[in-house]
């Protein structure tokens, strides 16, 4: 300790401050000494008293990244001197609990506001794996990208971990004694001067919880900030019907669709049950199937447009044209409406959709204008669609608030309100430019900030309350569709977190709220058994919204188009596909997880299409000067095939500089462009500027240069050659040197369906999270480093204006005839007896050779050390690891497994039982994760397995099948449905 | 053979005798008094000796991911270096012992210090596949030793033949400099004047007298282990070309490639003796020893094997295209006109189109000039092997999966702090044992009648 004081004075007030904290705990003093000495003690002195965001360099390096992560450590073990408690082993081991054995909890994640289910692999009390809940309407057993990492931010040893008073640590119980002073003052005053500002959340205890307070404090004002919120459908179906309604749709039964913006696929709460829906009314496998056919005009490339058979892009502010025009088609009024689409498509178009009657179905983008949503929704009603393909259900999110950001800023500077009680929002980095939100939250008397890190908003706050993760929390929430499903915690709170719903308690007045009970008096009508079984299932039975039926005023409520014609460059902004408005940005894996279409990583571009390209002069991460209104931004440029010309597409969620894997990202802030809530902006300019920047990608070339890697064709192609992968493709060899391995067992097998995948990288982040796959980094990733088992490969084909596009997920592909094999030196890697090309890391001595010979580039190297194997330097990060696969060290080589550790789980449980594994027992992470099931996964010994049947249908084919390494793993040919009328643009060209 | 024309100049000039011979290049050794610029040189290495200690000591401090390798481009610098270094070390064996066998008398002053770079080469080479390793401490898995994995090598890697081949080149080069060396360390032993000095070249004289015969048993062992060096001149660099051409990558996967390798190495090995003669003859005032005719026939197989090295290109290129396989095609295309084109006509331009300024005889008979071609040649083999290495990988079958490597300042790094402790121990070899053959020198000058 003294050792410390020593180094310099300005440490004095924080060891003094310090020692007040830990004056209680006697046994705390001994550890503390212990570590007094250490560079972890100097480190967390230096990391936690001057906030983590302050003394972080513009770019801290990764060992820095290292070391804060090292700080956490004895942080925590300072941080838990508040609730010492003692560890003892099993005595009496728990029922359920075997140790090596994991245990599934269903439970509940919130993706924007709504809840997708989940069912959480715990070990020891550990939850490690996020699987979907197949049960859960939104989920249907899927997860997407994000999900996954709910583990890792769990984990993130950059969680505020202490209640902060003024920023500087405080114990809950201080906290509760100003609360206690603030209820007295509400009580008296009826919460005069009072505000909540809420986050998205579609939580039915939320919403009471909310009542009661209101009830209490009847001039309690309430607000919700949700940056990425879509009011458009609410606002559209006031108009039409006079209530907000939202609706709902349903890809199972829709044969023609059109998608005016909508990115269906990848946006939305309920986009993994339409995936898989879409996916499911797709598949091909002999010439008598039929599939729908999907029509997309989008403003921005999008998955849902490289899925379609028909895209065309055209400028945001555009779509409300094509709206109008599709209307007016479809009543026979053709020609009128100035559209910027082809007359001749949109005839086609209308008459398809006609053709498919009320099983049509027209989506419009969430983002889009009321009147593009009331144009749809008047298109699906006089196809009949309505009540069928598209139901209208009350919104599950809906609160009653007073308003917005705009409000509660207006409210502060006129002085109506002095208090705010903040939760999970963090409108310091979210809000728009045309509101001062950082004048207005400093000139609060009061600010409490309820968050799970230390966040902008929380700089400012004068009380910060550490928020529980989903993982520890008690709650409940709404789906898509409004199923209700509990949240129920995996884990004791790590640290010190509060839910939201004791938050709120507090604030009621009741100080001694456990978690449990908001949530379950909320749903006191479930008697235990039904509440125990709903927590089992973490659904509430029969929860779902009831569809309304209505009728469209033909007058679409007085509508009109919004946009007016302007010139200049049109504006996109959309939410980073897995960073969302940047509440994600301290997830490693989320960092580094490539964008679908751009492949780009740690950071964002401003996308633009390779025309504007041209007549700015600029190629990718030159830097343009992006303005609007005023304000205006420098972002790296990005060339886009099929981005719509003078147009610009921004993502949010970069350019935050809190949290230390956050400020490790490159990018920039789209915030700083946004007026309001608009998500279309027209009038912008781009203006070239002298210098570029390195924007990271992890894929370089974009076209097949005419091999037949992926290969596809249009369903009446397959008509008439099923056969089609085959054409013009030179015969395989048979002819091999060495004998053919036998298979006794099992011979385990893949089969990817490329018509099935929709490129939205589930697959990526659940390998990443059950195969201990390290992020590397920015720098290592611009290297080229990165350590991906399994990636998905994005070409292009055709005229880079229309191309298409093209996903083909690429993990291992376990040759038989593995050219791997036979290279390396010391016989790290092997053929094992159920076909698994099996890598053995403790033999590996990194020569690299197989890498080298692997015509698949599928081999990935531990250039660096990205794991800490110091015990000294552990933090907490440390628990996401999956305890069935072994953490890598430096030097050795790393591949997909075919998730060998859970082959073995299910083989020890079928030898346990005397029995053969039965089909579909083994499930891979990606299989798993994967929302259209384009993976199938099984034992090709197996007549009936489904990987059988796959790999029997007419368009399998193995990815270089001439080089004769005889891949295990193998493609479904890609099977698009294009109108026959319309001749497709750039029709199997390959660019 | 009578007295030179001018068209050929005398492999010895000046008249000698044998105290005279013994005399200066003993004393090289022996009195220690080099001139000023040798250690000027020769600390201008050591610094780059302290590069090497310190770059090796950050790559295993930080690991393999500090050089610019990536996926798809896992081998780098360290895999060119090796065999760049390896390619060095053929014209010592070629020169010591096929020259021996093919008894050309011109080799005799020059066949020491070639095998002694050689050795040194080789001892470079063999360090550059173990700092390629991603843990490099394990390198000794590679041997077949009885070991804690209870498993062999894996026969069927060329990587394991690799270590092999050159765990054998390297042990009769040893063998067989040191053989050459017995006679001249007696001479030094006997015209030692200092105890150390006699004690050292004594016990490293093994008692060698000079009697009848212990020359005649010299002359068998010496004619047996140049035998036996022979063939590895040809069999180190064309294990070492399986590495590439065992592989499917394209731009590896090439029969062309043992012959081709191994006249590169002939050809990079011959520019590295004129880049260490040309100063080592100007220093030392060696000239009448190290002739002008030495220089012009090293100059003359430098064209010989660069010719050959250049019909491997055309070869290449050609074969990529006969093949019809598209992927070789790219490939060869992608070389040519890709991210790595700079590199590549440089090396067409060092390694052919500079070399054919050698055919005039004006050109080989200027020494800085000569020793210009030479730094281009060596400067050009580097690239090929560099360019070999990279860009195969770097353009392969899955366009998804293409992309390049870059360099970092460890490739450079190590390869400059190799070349550095290279010189450093040629330096410390020039310093303790005799650089030029002294008994062959002596019986040179007997045979061509010099003597006076």
């Amino acid at each position: 300790m003294s050792a410390i004081a020593e180094k310099g004075p300005g440490f004095g007030i924080d060891i003094a401050a310090l020692r007040k904290q830990l004056a209680s705990g006697h046994e705390m003093w001994r550890s503390l000494d212990e570590i007094a000495g250490t560079a972890e003690f100097r480190r967390f002195v230096e990391a936690e008293f001057p906030a983590i965001a302050e003394r972080l360099p513009a770019r801290p390096n990764r060992r820095t990244l290292l070391k804060l992560m090292g700080a956490s450590l004895s942080l925590a073990g300072l941080a838990a001197c508040s609730r010492a408690e003692s560890i003892v082993p099993y005595v009496r081991q728990p029922e359920i609990l075997i140790p090596g054995k994991p245990v599934y909890y269903a439970t509940t994640l919130s993706s924007d506001g709504f809840g997708i289910g989940a069912i959480v692999e715990s070990h020891e009390g550990r939850p490690i794996k996020i699987e979907g809940n197949p049960d859960h309407t939104a989920s249907r057993g899927a997860t997407d990208a994000v999900m996954q990492a709910a583990v890792l931010t769990l984990f993130d040893p950059d969680r505020s971990r202490t209640p902060l008073k003024d920023g500087q640590p405080a114990s809950y119980g201080h906290f509760l004694k100003d609360m206690a002073g603030l209820f007295s003052r509400w009580t008296v005053s009826q919460g005069q001067g009072g505000a909540l500002l809420l986050d998205a959340s579609a939580s039915p205890t939320l919403a009471a919880q909310l009542d009661a307070l209101r009830a209490r404090y009847p001039k309690l004002k309430i607000y919700r900030h949700d940056p990425l919120a879509i009011p458009a459908a609410a606002e559209a179906s006031h108009a039409l019907f006079g209530s907000a309604l939202t609706p709902v749709y349903r890809f199972d039964r829709a044969e023609t669709i059109v998608s005016l913006d909508a990115d269906f696929l990848g946006e939305g709460p309920g986009r993994l049950a339409y995936a898989h829906d879409f996916a499911a009314r797709r598949r091909v496998r002999s010439p008598n199937d039929r599939m729908s056919r999907l029509y997309a005009v989008e403003s921005t490339p999008t998955i849902t447009g490289a899925a379609a058979d028909h895209r065309f892009a055209i400028k945001p502010s555009e779509v409300e044209a094509v709206a109008a025009g599709l209307n007016a088609a479809l009543t026979g009024q053709a020609g009128r409406s100035a559209s910027p689409i082809d007359q001749a498509w949109m005839t086609a178009l209308a008459d398809d959709l006609k053709a498919a009657d009320r099983n049509a179905l027209v989506v419009a983008g969430g983002h889009q204008s009321a009147f593009v949503q009331a144009a749809a929704l008047s298109a699906n009603a006089k196809l009949g669609a309505l009540g069928n393909t598209v139901q209208l259900i009350e919104p599950p999110d809906a609160l009653q608030v007073d308003g917005d950001l705009a409000r509660l800023c207006g409210a502060i500077g006129d002085g109506a309100i002095d208090t705010v009680v903040v939760l999970g929002a963090n409108p310091l980095h979210t809000a728009p430019t045309r509101l001062d939100a950082h004048k207005a939250f400093s000139s609060l008397k009061f600010m409490v900030h309820h968050g799970l890190y230390r966040d902008e908003t929380a700089f400012l706050a004068h009380w910060h309350v550490p928020a529980a993760h989903e993982l520890e929390s008690w709650s409940d929430i709404r789906a898509y569709d409004g199923t209700a499903s509990l949240v129920q915690p995996l884990i004791k709170p790590l640290y010190d977190g509060r839910t939201m719903h004791e938050l709120l308690a507090v604030l009621g007045g009741q100080f001694e709220a456990d978690p449990l009970a908001p949530v379950r008096q909320h749903w006191a009508a479930l008697d235990d058994d039904a509440w125990k079984k709903a927590l089992r299932d973490c659904i509430v039975p029969n929860s779902a919204a009831k569809p309304i039926s209505v009728t469209v005023p033909p007058d679409l409520g007085g509508l009109r188009p919004a946009a007016k014609a302007a010139d200049g460059i049109d504006i996109r902004f959309v939410a980073d596909p897995w960073l969302r408005d940047g509440r994600f940005a301290n997830a490693s894996w989320l960092q580094e997880l490539p964008r679908p279409l751009t492949k780009i990583v740690w950071g964002n571009a401003a996308l633009i299409s390779p025309a504007t390209a041209e007549r700015l002069k600029i190629e990718n991460g030159k830097i343009i000067n992006v303005a609007l209104n005023g304000a205006d931004i420098d972002a790296p440029a990005w060339i886009v095939p099929g981005h719509p010309d003078e147009s610009v597409t921004l993502s949010f969620g970069f350019g935050r500089r809190a949290g230390s894997v956050a400020a490790l990202a490159e990018g920039y802030d789209a915030f700083r462009l946004r007026s309001g809530a608009e998500w279309i902006a027209t009038g912008a300019t781009l203006t070239p500027r002298q210098n570029s920047v390195r924007v990271i990608t992890t894929q370089h070339h974009q076209a097949m240069e005419g091999r037949a890697i992926i290969r596809h064709a249009s369903l009446d192609a397959f008509r008439r050659n099923p056969d089609f992968v085959r054409k013009d493709v030179p015969p395989s060899p048979k002819e091999t040197l060495y004998p053919d391995w036998p298979y006794d067992q099992e011979a385990w097998a893949m089969a990817i369906d490329l018509s099935a995948c929709i490129g939205c990288m589930a697959c990526v982040s659940a390998c990443q999270a059950e195969n201990n796959i390290a992020p590397v980094g920015p720098d290592e990733c611009e290297r080229g480093q990165e350590m991906h088992w399994l990636r998905v490969d994005r070409y292009y084909a055709g005229p880079v204006e229309a191309p298409d596009t093209f996903f083909q997920p690429v993990p291992c592909m376990h040759c038989e005839k593995a050219p791997c094999e036979v290279v390396c030196p010391v016989n790290a890697t092997v053929h094992t007896h159920d076909g698994l090309n099996a890598q053995v890391y403790n033999r590996c001595i990194g020569t690299r050779y197989c890498s080298q010979n692997c015509p698949y580039k599928v081999r990935r190297f531990n250039f660096l050390d990205h794991q800490s194997f110091d015990k000294d330097d552990a933090g907490p990060e440390q628990g996401v690891h999956n305890p069935n696969v072994s953490v890598r060290s430096r030097g050795v080589m790393e591949k997909c497994t075919y998730c060998v550790q859970r082959i073995s789980a299910k083989r020890i449980q079928a030898q346990i039982e005397n029995r053969d594994i039965a089909d579909g027992e083994v499930v891979t992470a990606c299989q798993q994760a994967c929302p259209t099931q384009a993976i199938t996964f099984g034992d090709r010994n197996k007549k009936d397995a489904r990987v059988v049947r796959e790999k029997s249908a007419p368009q399998n084919y193995a990815l270089l099948e001439e080089l004769n390494t005889r891949p295990r793993t193998t493609y479904l040919g890609k099977i698009s449905n294009p109108n026959g009328k319309l001749a497709k643009t750039g029709e199997a060209t390959d660019g | 053979m009578a007295e030179a024309s001018t068209n050929s100049p005398a492999v010895l000039r000046g008249r000698h005798d044998f105290p005279e011979i013994s005399g200066r290049i003993g004393s090289i050794v022996l009195n220690g008094r080099l001139p000023r610029h040798f250690w000027i040189a020769f600390l201008l290495c050591f610094l780059l000796v302290l590069l090497f200690l310190y770059s090796i000591t950050y790559l295993i401090a930080v690991g393999v991911g500090a050089y610019g390798i990536n996926v798809p481009v896992v081998w780098g610098t360290m895999i060119s270096n090796f065999v760049w270094w390896i390619g060095i070390g053929h014209a010592g064996t070629l020169i010591s012992a096929v020259l021996l066998l093919l008894r050309q008398p011109w080799r005799a002053s020059i066949n020491r210090f070639a095998e002694a770079m050689t050795l040194f080469a080789v001892a470079m080479a063999g360090l550059f596949p173990i700092l390629h390793l991603g843990r490099p401490w394990f390198f000794y898995w590679l041997l077949p030793l009885p070991n804690v994995h209870m498993h062999w090598p894996q026969w069927r890697s060329p990587l394991v033949w690799d270590f092999a081949a050159i765990a054998t080149y390297a042990t009769v080069s040893l063998l067989f400099w040191y053989m050459g060396l017995l006679p001249d360390l007696a001479v030094l032993r006997d015209r030692a004047r200092s105890r150390g000095a006699q004690l050292f070249y004594g016990i490293l004289a093994l008692g060698w007298r000079g009697s009848a015969f212990h020359w005649s048993r010299y002359q068998v062992v010496y004619f047996l282990l140049a035998a036996l060096a022979t063939p590895l001149v040809v069999s180190v660099h064309s294990i070492v070309s399986l590495d590439f051409t065992f592989a499917i990558t394209p731009g590896y996967h090439s029969t062309i490639f043992p012959p081709y390798f191994v006249a590169g190495a002939l050809l990079s090995g011959f520019a590295m003796v004129l880049t260490i003669a040309i100063p080592l003859r100007w220093a030392f005032s060696v000239r009448d020893m190290i002739t002008l005719r030495h220089m012009d026939n090293a100059a003359k197989l430098m064209i010989a094997a660069g010719m050959v090295v250049a019909y491997g290109y055309v070869s290449e290129a050609f074969f990529a295209w006969y093949s019809g396989e598209p992927y070789e095609r790219a490939m060869m295309a992608e070389r040519a006109l890709g991210p790595y084109s700079p590199l590549f006509w440089t090396m067409l331009g060092l390694n052919c189109g500079v070399l054919q300024l050698l055919w005039f005889r004006r050109i080989r008979r200027n020494m800085p000039l000569l020793f210009a071609i030479a730094i281009a040649i060596n400067t050009g083999m580097w690239i090929e092997r560099y360019i070999i290495v990279v860009t195969g990988p770097s353009r392969d079958y899955l366009p998804s999966a293409w992309g390049e490597q870059s360099l970092t300042w460890l490739d450079f790094g190590i390869l400059f702090g190799s070349i550095g402790t290279f010189f450093a121990l040629v330096f410390l070899f020039i310093r303790i044992l005799p650089a030029i053959t002294i008994f062959e020198v002596e019986e040179l000058a007997e045979e061509e009648d010099k003597l006076r």
